[in-house]
């Protein structure tokens, strides 16, 4: 099922006489297509959770539409829409077992979908199955480990077979080792059931690692919508440049004279086409390459090795945090000297945002 | 945030909350805001009669018949003493038994099991025990003047004797109903007391009666003042402990409390004196709400900042 | 290393010294359990004793020569014990019940349900916490009265069937369920009654459980409301029940029987108590602490 939001807007009213209110989505308009997994990135109380409520029923849209498919969705009560609901702290019922938990959606289905209670053990079964839980269907949800619980609610949220599947930080409760493990799970059995899936995170290497595609927002702004490596690539504004990647981009106070770009006294890229002026300048860690003639100057600091990829720490006056970050492959690490060092960048690598709106310039 | 409440916006969700809350809501005003209303409206409506619910006029008549009534002036006095000695007795005793409490460890449980027995047990029933160990009767002196004759001393009759007999009875029934509630609670007060503090007396070399009154003490404070204060509104409040030892007609016994007043007057032939039992109320909660107010500026003033 | 002999000396003492303490503290705790336990004692061996052997003994005696049942066969056929027993029982178990009705929907319309008016309904709702039960009983008893409701079930358990204070533990307990689950239940289409039945108090279980237990207690041992409403002994409570027999039962000499009426009042709410010792103890002290 295609999901479809046009002009969404959420207003809180203030809590208290005084404050203002609080727009926590504002405008926003994309299309999810049929089948995609789709990662909704931004940062902590930038309005992600909001947009999936409202996508699934829980909060009524200020202003606005929500599609599925061709029907408008808007006012139709949470139980009608068809969307499954995966929380971050799993919701299960305490009292309930495994079974239990998975067949209480069914219980509520009236008329000509009520279900026998045959029917309904069968159908808890299969999602069970699916998430690999068959073995512990008679355990309560205390008795399992945080992933197991976890698999539990997809299951509860996927036995209704739903047209979307919503999930709302699903692996922030889970230790790292279980975060991976729960990830690939989630990639698996979305591409298992074919089920429009939306999931949010504020983080971007989970988002990045298993989405078909991922929307970024701040602030309850949309950003930007693409593939998770097209985002990464071509990020259409400096927030997007910053949020994605580890270790983050760095970003230099530079300035463009005469098509030539300048950081500091360096002269680092030619062929520049856009006009004269200051601009903020992304250099994405693997963007850095270590020549003792380079254009860019810096201190160094020192040397990280962490497994495969040594990253040169170093310092540069027009740098805007608290130092540059560049990985190098170890067998190009030649150091002559111990306290500087010299760098030649990647084109592709480097990324030109305007100084004032932050938004990206494309300079080729 | 992201954790707004999910709101039922409209008329429904109002409708729904309201339903749900209708019958509480119903018994509420029904049994006690009305009658809150009421026991002023009855209190100050002269010569007010029950069977045809008339009444004369309006006026304080009702408030100066009860402060001249002799009954009243007899359960006013006997309330005071009791307030006045069980309050003190009952919260320095129970303080020193969860202290006691707390040092131990083996028996514990079981000491707390028997300690609160008493308040679950029938007032009314228990009294009839306390009455007959004190009791004098012409076959038997009873249990405790046996104990005051082995000390070398003349019985007394505590049950229809002297007054200063049947008052000591009547207190010491009281402080026995009341303890186990204060000494569950100051344990859970002592036993909250983070042990960090302790330690680290000890290691300063303080002295188990320093650390008590420097650190056990101000850190239970609160909760003792919280026991003062509720324990003088209980002891205002006495009245089946009296019941349960001297019988139902406690002005014949000269026992009688102002709560007991109260209910006697309600109670009286003919539906009773609703006017004067409301004046009588209010006479007691007056007297309670001050002491209360008292007690929380004392409270205030002396309790540890923070 | 060896000690030095200073110190040997300082902890030795320091031993006595704390052995002397703890024993000191047990022998203050044992007393005081004695005076807790004698009067139960006392009721229990006074109501085996036979008529003539209490009367008998001018110094009464810490055992009984001859124990005998009698005492509570005349309890229950004397007077009419069993008729207070059924009466206390169906009064606790009809208030109980539709207290927990009432007081179970105003509790989760205060926890979950959002409406409007609720904080200020709320608050009116605390401040009713504050009015002693002493100040509305005189309406009540001539509202009562009024109605024709004296001598009467119905008269008895209308005025406690709502308790502010439990209604006020239950919305405290219903909060701690996470939103999470009503959100999840409210996707699947789950009506909020059959959230409150089939999550809210399976989930909530061990309070309600608590409530209902101190609810017991209370109605079993409520004497005031019931002697004011009720003259007619045959809808008198165990509380009238016993006071009655005191003054007009065995006649006021026959204290054996009167014990074991005692004894038999006394028993249900001590065997209750040993049963569910740590949820009422809790709850108690909850009381205590937050009422």
């Amino acid at each position: 099922m295609e999901v479809r939001l046009e002009h969404l807007t959420k207003i809180f009213p203030s809590r208290d006489k005084k404050g203002s209110e609080v727009v926590a989505v504002n405008d926003f308009n994309f299309t999810i297509p049929e089948g995609k997994l789709i990662g909704l990135l931004g940062p902590s109380g930038c309005g992600k959770s909001t947009v999936l409520y409202m996508i699934c029923g829980l909060e009524k849209p200020t202003s606005g539409k929500i599609y599925f498919g061709e029907d408008d969705v808007t006012d139709v009560p949470s139980e009608k829409r068809g969307a499954g609901l995966v929380f971050q702290n799993y919701a299960l019922y305490p009292h309930l077992t495994v079974r239990q938990n998975i067949t209480f959606p069914l219980e509520n289905l009236k008329g000509e979908e009520k279900l026998t209670k045959e029917q309904r053990n069968a159908k808890a079964l299969e999602a069970a199955k699916l998430v690999q839980i068959e073995g512990l269907m008679d355990r309560k949800p205390g008795e399992m480990s945080g992933g197991q619980q976890q698999r539990v609610a997809i299951a509860r949220a996927l036995v209704k077979m739903p047209k979307v599947l919503l999930m709302d930080e699903p692996l922030s409760n889970l230790d790292a080792r279980l975060r991976l493990q729960t990830r690939e799970e989630i990639r698996r059995i979305q591409k298992a059931t074919g089920i429009t899936t939306i999931f949010v995170t504020h983080d971007q290497e989970e988002a990045m690692s298993i989405s078909d595609m991922i929307v970024v927002m701040k602030d309850g702004v949309f950003q930007q919508m693409d593939a998770p490596q097209k985002v990464y690539d071509d990020p259409v504004n400096l927030f997007v440049a910053k949020f994605l990647g580890t270790p983050a981009i760095n970003v230099f106070e530079a300035e463009v004279k005469d098509k030539k770009l300048h950081i500091g006294e360096d002269m680092v890229m030619d062929k520049v086409n856009v006009k004269d002026g200051p601009v903020w300048c992304g250099i994405r860690p693997e963007g850095f390459i270590l020549d003792e003639q380079g254009a860019l100057h810096c201190s160094l600091t020192g040397v990280d090795v962490m497994g495969r990829d040594t990253s040169i720490v170093s310092t540069n006056p027009k740098m805007t945090g608290l130092n540059i970050r560049s990985i190098i492959s170890a067998e190009d690490l030649k150091l002559t000297s111990k306290d500087s060092v010299r760098f030649n960048i990647k084109r592709s690598k480097t990324l030109l945002f305007d100084k004032e709106s932050e938004a990206r310039i494309y300079y080729d | 945030m992201t954790k707004s409440g999910v709101k039922r916006e409209g008329i429904m969700g109002t409708l729904s909350g309201w339903l749900y809350l209708a019958p509480a809501l119903a018994f509420l005003i029904f049994f006690m805001v009305y009658p809150l209303i009421d026991v002023f409206i009855y209190s100050f409506e002269e010569g007010y009669n029950s069977a045809s619910q008339t009444y004369f006029g309006i006026g304080g008549y009702n408030y100066s018949y009860v402060l001249r009534d002799p009954y009243f002036l007899q359960a006013v006095k006997n309330t005071f003493i009791l307030v006045i000695f069980t309050v003190p007795v009952s919260t320095i005793l129970s303080l020193l038994i969860s202290l006691a409490l707390n040092s131990i460890e083996k028996f514990k449980k079981l000491f707390q099991t028997i300690y609160f027995l008493p308040y679950v047990t029938n007032t009314l029933a228990v009294g009839l025990v306390f009455m007959i160990l004190f009791q004098k009767t012409p076959y038997t002196d009873g249990l405790i003047n046996l104990l005051i004759k082995a000390m070398g001393m003349s019985p007394v009759d505590f049950i229809e004797g002297p007054y200063w007999a049947k008052m000591f009875v009547l207190c010491v029934y009281v402080i026995w109903i009341v303890m186990p509630f204060k000494i569950l609670i100051l344990t859970s007060a002592l036993a909250s007391v983070n042990p960090v503090y302790y330690k680290a007396a000890k290691i300063d070399g303080a002295s188990k009666t320093r650390i008590f009154f420097k650190i056990t003490l101000p850190m239970i404070s609160p909760m003792i003042f919280y026991l003062v204060i509720t324990g003088f509104i209980g002891a205002f409040k006495a009245y089946s402990d009296a019941v349960a030892i001297f019988g139902v007609d406690l002005n014949a016994a000269g026992m009688n409390t102002m709560v007991g007043y109260v209910y006697d007057m309600l109670y009286c032939d003919g539906g009773g004196y609703p006017s004067y039992a409301s004046a009588a109320a209010i006479i007691l909660f007056a007297i309670v709400l001050t002491i209360t107010v008292i007690n929380l500026i004392v409270s205030k003033k002396t309790a540890p900042k923070g | 290393m060896a000690k030095s002999q200073d110190i040997v000396k300082l902890e030795r003492t320091a031993k006595t010294k704390n052995a002397v303490f703890k024993t000191l503290m047990y022998i203050f705790l044992a007393f005081w359990g004695l005076v807790v336990l004698f009067p139960f004692y006392w009721m229990l061996l006074s109501s085996i004793k036979s008529y003539a052997s209490y009367m008998g003994e001018r110094l009464p005696k810490f055992y009984a020569s001859d124990p005998t049942f009698d005492n509570y066969i005349n309890a229950f056929t004397q007077v009419p014990l069993a008729k207070y027993f059924l009466n206390t029982l169906i009064f606790t178990v009809i208030t109980t019940l539709l207290m927990m009705l009432v007081i179970v929907f105003a509790a989760y319309a205060f926890a979950r349900l959002d409406f409007k008016g609720k904080s200020f309904l709320f608050v009116g709702f605390l401040a009713l916490m504050m009015i002693p039960n002493e100040l509305v009983i005189i309406t009540n008893f001539v509202t009562i009265t009024n109605m024709n409701l004296r001598n009467t079930f119905l008269g008895l358990i209308l005025p406690s069937v709502t308790s502010v204070f439990y209604i006020y533990l239950l919305k405290e307990n219903f909060e701690q369920v996470p939103d999470e689950l009503y959100y999840a239940a409210k996707v699947d289409g789950t009506s909020d009654l059959k959230y409150l039945f089939k999550v809210m108090i399976p989930i909530c279980r061990p309070t309600i459980i608590t409530v209902i237990i101190l609810k017991v207690i209370e109605c079993w041992n409520s004497y005031v409301w019931p002697r004011l409403i009720t003259d007619d002994a045959n809808y008198f409570l165990v509380s009238n029940g016993i006071q009655e027999i005191r003054e007009n039962g065995f006649g006021r000499d026959n204290i054996p029987a009167m014990m074991a009426a005692v004894v038999a009042v006394s028993l249900p709410l001590i065997i209750l108590f040993l049963v569910f010792r740590n949820k009422i103890m809790e709850g108690v002290s909850r009381e205590g602490t937050k009422g």
